[in-house]
């Protein structure tokens, strides 16, 4: 059994049928070839499937494809161009806050969220929302530091959070 | 050859982060087929029993699904994965088939998979499949039991290794001190962030076999799988992807890499199986889990002079490929980088209706390190010895270099610590956490919490041989290309060695096109990584394959020029200069492509070394612990990336505080594992550790390869549970708390504070 499903995916209009019982992270790896979206437990544990829905951070792997009609979904391929790194990206790279890379496009939607909101949070506030997202690599002080340096280009009027 | 020094040394930002800061890393599930099924395992819910029947009809009527394959269908004898590590032929009775037919020995085991459209339906099907299990006695812990997990062998006890040095007897006949303890570890694993994978294709018409999801040791696994499944290894591709993680645990061969090639080509579709995170918990190698029983001898000036005791590990229910590792490296390297002249140390493995154990980031080195510096802290205090004074006592010295180690036996292993100077890191890192300034607060109570700090050293050992091989090759376009048999698993492979074909080429890193590694395509032969070996091995490969490019272009070049190759000059950039300054770029002489082979032989390990100091704080109304500083000085010889070095030690620390104070995988008296989700088997999280700081230093290369490497990445893990437990014991010196054994969880460190309140 199928059912139809309309949302919005990257800013790009999506119109298919989904089995009532596919999750939202299944559906965009899966059915939309979207495999920047990590799936690391699916307990909604790990954060690895985190997506932006409606600019909320939000585990894609406890969420069902069909809850997410009408809304606008956004997941690392979202935020990221082809031919420049983001200021985030940059600066992940720049502190070496990811290894095996599993866990970083949780960890960038998350951050991404928080930073949107939130330009001017302190390190603790950091620590506290990636608490969610869990990286077995880093010891998580590269993506603390990677974070708190991308505010800046975050408390730009015109900043990737506008 | 001596490589120059431009990229080596850098802290170069890596290549590979432009894929994955994007999403674009390319993992073994993102990848797909047509006409792609997807498989199921259905496991052993019992942890030992003797399979009666299975009866898969009902499942393999179901709608969509393809077919349902069990040990019958496999064939007879079914498949038994080898060793890879430590091979003796005593251990051979408890490898693992690839899938279970007589009895089943753990939770998880495999007795049947499920091919089907969708995943979904995959599992669905599982439930349509009735297994008659006869259950037995679950055999949990080590030791002797009526119970035998393996009918033919009379004890569950598979094998019992020694480390010998010296005449430890005679030392203790005479020691005007000893002290004995006994101390423990808990069963925990790896955890990589990506779930296993495999997905494999047959191809009828070439008689051909890929498999994709490939990790840490393809050469060899396409070895084992060649041999299983009946074919040439020819005739096998295995292809490694981005890989989520590995730490020891990832890549080795379990039953699903024969699993799927099998049902791959026997259906003639494409096949792909990925792990969810509960069966992760119960299939991957679990390590770590061992107790002791051991004594030590000491002069009263605090000078070591014998350790023996014994020691016993937890294996698990079968001997998997690199099941021996923790277990015999808990005896050889007890003495770490301590001179301890006399040696006797047994250790004894045992079967258990447990998963089987391997190796996860310092296998045996981060149990070992926990018994011995729990038990220095003992002996200083009883011997009126500073912890630090005590430590620097026994420290190896330069000039004693080589050291050797204890001899293991069966079959006679030596190996000896190569270079550096212990008291270096150990200074730097009493240095940098402020140990004079801070040693005041030591067992102190302050706002309600009881300060304590500790420090511990250690050595670590990388760069195991035989060998690996390298192949660079000069493009038309004049860029390099990196192929190598060494192996990604996240660490930043592909920019070391770019930086080190660079610096060996002489030209920049933009003219390293890429860096290629892991599949068996690459290159004729490879080793793969583990064992901290993959900059020391591939790295030397390149050094030597890039000596032999630069010979074939002086070649090409002395062709153009007419003179001989001696006269060719490369001049760093990429270009050839001869006689009478002719000179042509690197481009015009590649053709379509000159190539190179390199290979790096290696019979002797590095040691890297280092210190790690910790400053806790616990509170006594509930034994939670606060991490309020720790330092982690180590020192690899060169280094060739130090933003990537960092990054590895601390987060070794981080992972080694989990171990420490939160990873544990219960089992209950019928071998159930009681942590089969995140939520229960806990990791560190970003708030739980903040201030965790790191030091690598590379004063001291490795005389046993022309880079001057050691192999780093897992030093950062090994001493972490000793100095917590150190740390945690200081603060509460006051209550008598003793930690005997891992995790440090607060009820745990309560209950130790309990007898002082009475």
């Amino acid at each position: 059994m199928s059912v139809p499903l309309h949302f919005e995916v990257n800013g790009k209009p999506v119109a298919i049928e989904v089995e009532p019982r596919l999750t939202l992270a299944d559906c965009l790896r899966h059915r939309l070839r979207l495999t920047g979206t990590h799936v690391g437990c699916e307990h909604g544990v790990c954060g690895a499937c985190t997506v932006l829905v409606d600019g909320d951070a939000v585990r894609a792997c406890l969420m069902l494809a069909v809850q997410a009609e009408g809304a606008k979904v956004v997941t690392i391929e979202g935020l990221s161009h082809d031919a420049h790194l983001t200021p985030l990206q940059a600066s992940f790279r720049k502190h070496h806050a990811l290894q095996c890379g599993f866990c970083t496009p949780g960890m960038i939607t998350t951050a991404h969220a928080l930073l949107s909101e939130e330009p001017h949070c302190d390190a603790a506030r950091v620590r506290e929302v990636l608490s969610g997202n869990l990286c077995r690599c880093t010891g998580y002080v590269s993506i603390v530091e990677a974070v708190l340096a991308a505010r800046v280009a975050y408390q730009k009027k015109d900043g990737p959070g506008a | 050859m001596k490589p120059n020094n431009a990229l080596i040394g850098s802290p170069i930002e890596r290549l590979e982060d432009l894929r994955f800061t994007r999403g674009r890393g390319e993992y073994v599930d993102d990848l797909t087929r047509v006409g792609l099924l997807h498989a199921t395992i259905l496991r052993s819910s019992v942890a030992h029993g003797r399979i009666r029947s299975i009866d898969a009809d009902a499942a393999r009527i179901l709608p969509h699904v393809h077919s349902v394959f069990t040990a019958a269908d496999i064939g007879n004898p079914v498949p038994i994965i080898p060793m890879r590590l430590h091979p003796l032929p005593e251990l051979q009775p408890f490898e693992q088939p690839v899938m279970a037919y007589d009895k089943v020995r753990y939770v998880g085991e495999p007795i049947a998979i499920v091919l089907a459209e969708s995943a979904a339906i995959a599992e669905d099907a599982l439930a349509a499949i009735a297994v008659d299990i006869e259950p037995l006695p679950a055999v949990t812990g080590c030791g002797g039991s009526d119970e035998r997990l393996f009918d033919a062998h009379g004890t569950n006890l598979a094998l019992t290794y020694t480390a010998a040095k010296g005449d430890a007897a005679a030392a203790f006949a005479d020691a005007p001190y000893t002290r004995r303890e006994k101390f423990a570890v808990q069963r925990h694993t790896a955890l990589p962030m990506e779930p296993r994978g495999v997905m494999a294709e047959w191809d009828t018409a070439r008689g051909r076999l890929t498999v994709w999801g490939a990790a840490k040791v393809p050469f060899f696994n396409r070895r084992i799988l060649a041999r299983q499944i009946g074919l040439p290894e020819a005739s096998i591709e295995l292809v490694e992807n981005d890989v989520g993680g590995g730490f020891g645990a990832r890549g080795e061969f379990y039953p699903e890499d024969f699993l799927i090639p099998f049902a791959a080509r026997r259906v003639g579709r494409p096949v792909k199986w990925i792990e969810d995170r509960r069966e992760h918990l119960m299939a991957i190698n679990h390590a770590r889990e061992s107790e002791c029983d051991i004594e030590i001898a000491c002069s009263r000036d605090g000078t070591i002079l014998a350790l023996r005791g014994h020691a016993a590990t937890n294996m698990g229910a079968y001997l998997r490929t690199n099941g021996a590792v923790g277990a015999r490296n808990i005896v050889q390297f007890m003495s770490g980088p301590y001179r301890v002249p006399n040696i006797d140390l047994t250790v004894s493995m045992w079967m258990t209706n447990k998963t089987p154990v391997g190796t996860y980031r310092g296998p045996g080195r981060f149990e070992t390190d926990f018994f011995r510096e729990r038990l220095f802290d003992m002996v200083a205090r009883d011997l009126g010895i500073d912890r630090v004074e005590f430590r620097r006592r026994n420290l190896v010295a330069p000039t004693e270099m080589p050291y050797a180690l204890a001899t293991i036996t069966p079959y006679e292993h030596k190996d000896e610590l190569d270079s550096g100077d212990y008291q270096t890191t150990l200074d730097r890192c009493l240095q940098e956490i402020g140990w004079k300034e801070k040693i005041a607060l030591n067992g102190k109570e302050t706002d309600g919490r009881y300060h304590g700090l500790a420090v511990g050293c250690f050595v670590e050992g990388g760069a195991a041989g035989p060998k690996e091989t390298a192949r660079l090759v000069l493009e038309p376009n004049g860029s390099f290309s990196v192929y190598v048999g060494s192996s990604a698993v996240g660490q930043g492979l592909e920019t070391a060695f770019a930086q080190i074909a660079g610096d060996a080429l002489e030209v920049p890193l933009e003219r390293i096109s890429g860096v290629f590694h892991g599949s068996t395509a690459h290159v004729s032969d490879g080793y793969g990584s583990y064992h901290s070996r993959a900059v020391v091995m591939g790295g030397s490969a390149i050094l030597d394959a890039a000596a032999n490019l630069r010979t074939r272009i002086r070649v090409e070049a002395a062709a153009r020029f007419d003179c001989a190759p001696e006269q060719v000059e490369l001049v760093a950039g990429g270009t050839a200069v001869g006689p009478q300054g002719k000179s042509i770029a690197f481009s015009e002489l590649a053709g379509d492509g000159l190539s190179a082979e390199g290979t790096f032989f290696n019979k002797k390990h590095t040691w890297g070394y280092g210190a790690h100091a910790a400053h806790v704080s616990v509170d006594p109304k509930t034994g939670q612990v606060d991490l309020i500083d720790y330092m982690a000085v180590e020192d690899c010889g060169r280094v060739i990336n130090p933003l990537m070095l960092h990054g590895q030690v601390i987060g070794a620390v981080v992972q080694g505080l989990g171990g420490a104070f939160l990873e544990h995988l219960v089992y209950d008296e019928q071998g159930q594992l009681l942590t089969g989700s995140l939520a229960d088997y806990l990791v560190p999280t970003a708030s739980d550790f903040p201030r965790i700081r790191a030091q690598v230093m590379g004063t001291h290369p490795s005389p046993i390869n022309p880079l001057g490497a050691k192999g780093a990445g897992e030093g950062g893990i090994i001493p972490v549970g000793g100095v917590m437990a150190n740390a945690v014991a200081a603060a509460l010196s006051s209550f008598g708390v003793e930690p005997h054994a891992l995790p440090l969880t607060p009820p745990t460190i309560w209950q130790l504070m309990e007898p002082a309140r009475r």
